[in-house]
């Protein structure tokens, strides 16, 4: 339901590190999106899909997505397992005193750019 | 990638939504003038007003009172809150089916200095949405209502996972809707251990003291620890 948001502001981010880095155009967008982030793949793709070629900065360059699992902490047992198969409830003990390690994230690694050389 | 006119660059930029930086500049304001934020939240119909006159009714003879009514669309809330003392602002949202923390913030701009002691926003009826919206609350109150049904906690986990405090509301129905405290209870606290649950009817008033006194405690605990870090 959000996506459209997130895309928007990818957008803004990238125009943020194209200023910086004097990019004249951009190739294509990695992501790095966490298993459990609430983002809908599907939907953040069709968002992007449009969305870029609104924009002369990142026109035709394909979204990639690199998925980061999800991983959840037992502080009892003190080991660590799968999110999505066992959700708060560790698996090795029973123990649900658990935290999310990681895959809750949702960054952009990295950006194949055409830079200005002449600046 | 050596034939292209293409350079890779690390951006490494965490994506975060523009919202928690704006939640941020909420949380700096209320710290700065003494405010203990409130977002209360539940499904329409639940008794979210009901319990909010209450709330008002308990607070008004020590802190100054304002809320923030948000709703699609209409203002018979800001009327109902009024009558009962409190400075109400409406913030129509509109499509949107929650407020975030830029609407928060222009909602903040709106109450005259001093600020209110305690602020609460009513946010819009919906179990799922405001939950996903950080609006720099130090309060997330949730309410379930008997006749909801006591399995929701399974359905919308997100907004039981992180509210702090939540009220289960029209008790005095329970024989009605067959609705299990108990289990209810269980299914919330395996999303959120730290979950305090008050089972109360906001209508006949039972079980209300045990919740406003906690809510009394946390309000007076939290204002003093602000007021000493405004101090210095």
């Amino acid at each position: 339901m959000h996506e459209l948001g997130i895309v928007k502001h990818v957008i803004k981010t990238l125009h943020d590190v194209a200023l910086e880095n004097n990019v004249r155009r951009i190739g294509s967008v990695t992501l790095e999106v966490g298993e459990v982030s609430g983002v809908v793949l599907d939907q953040l793709v069709d968002c992007w899909n449009y969305f870029r070629e609104k924009d002369e900065l990142v026109k035709g360059a394909p979204l990639f997505v690199e998925r980061v699992p999800a991983v959840t902490f037992c502080t009892t047992c003190e080991k660590e397992y799968p999110t999505v198969a066992h959700g708060k409830t560790c698996p090795h003990c029973g123990s649900t005193e658990t935290y999310l390690l990681r895959g809750n994230e949702f960054s952009i690694k990295q950006i194949e750019a055409e830079v200005n050389e002449d600046a | 990638m050596s034939d292209t006119p293409f350079d890779i660059i690390e951006v490494r930029a965490g994506v975060e939504a523009e919202n928690e930086r704006f939640a941020a500049q909420v949380r700096d304001i209320t710290a700065r003038k003494g405010v203990f934020l409130i977002n209360l939240m539940a499904s329409p119909g639940a008794g979210k007003t009901t319990l909010l006159c209450r709330i008002i009714d308990a607070l008004s003879p020590t802190y100054k009172i304002g809320v923030m009514e948000a709703d699609m669309d209409a203002d018979v809330d800001s009327y109902t809150v009024t009558a009962h003392g409190a400075k109400a602002l409406q913030l129509r949202t509109g499509t949107s089916c929650h407020v975030d923390a830029k609407m928060m913030l222009r909602g903040l701009d709106c109450f005259q200095d001093p600020l209110p002691d305690v602020i609460i926003l009513e946010n819009v009826g919906n179990l799922v949405c405001p939950a996903e919206f950080d609006v720099g609350a130090d309060l997330k109150l949730m309410i379930l209502s008997v006749p909801e049904g006591d399995d929701k906690p399974l359905k919308y986990p997100l907004m039981f996972t992180v509210s702090d405090l939540m009220v289960i509301n029209k008790i005095d129905t329970a024989p009605i809707f067959d609705f299990n405290t108990e289990k209810c209870k269980a299914h919330v606290r395996a999303l959120n251990p730290e979950m305090q649950v008050f089972p109360l009817s906001a209508k006949t008033g039972d079980g209300m003291d045990a919740f406003l006194s906690r809510l009394q405690d946390v309000i007076a605990h939290t204002l003093t620890e602000k007021r000493k870090g405004a101090a210095k």
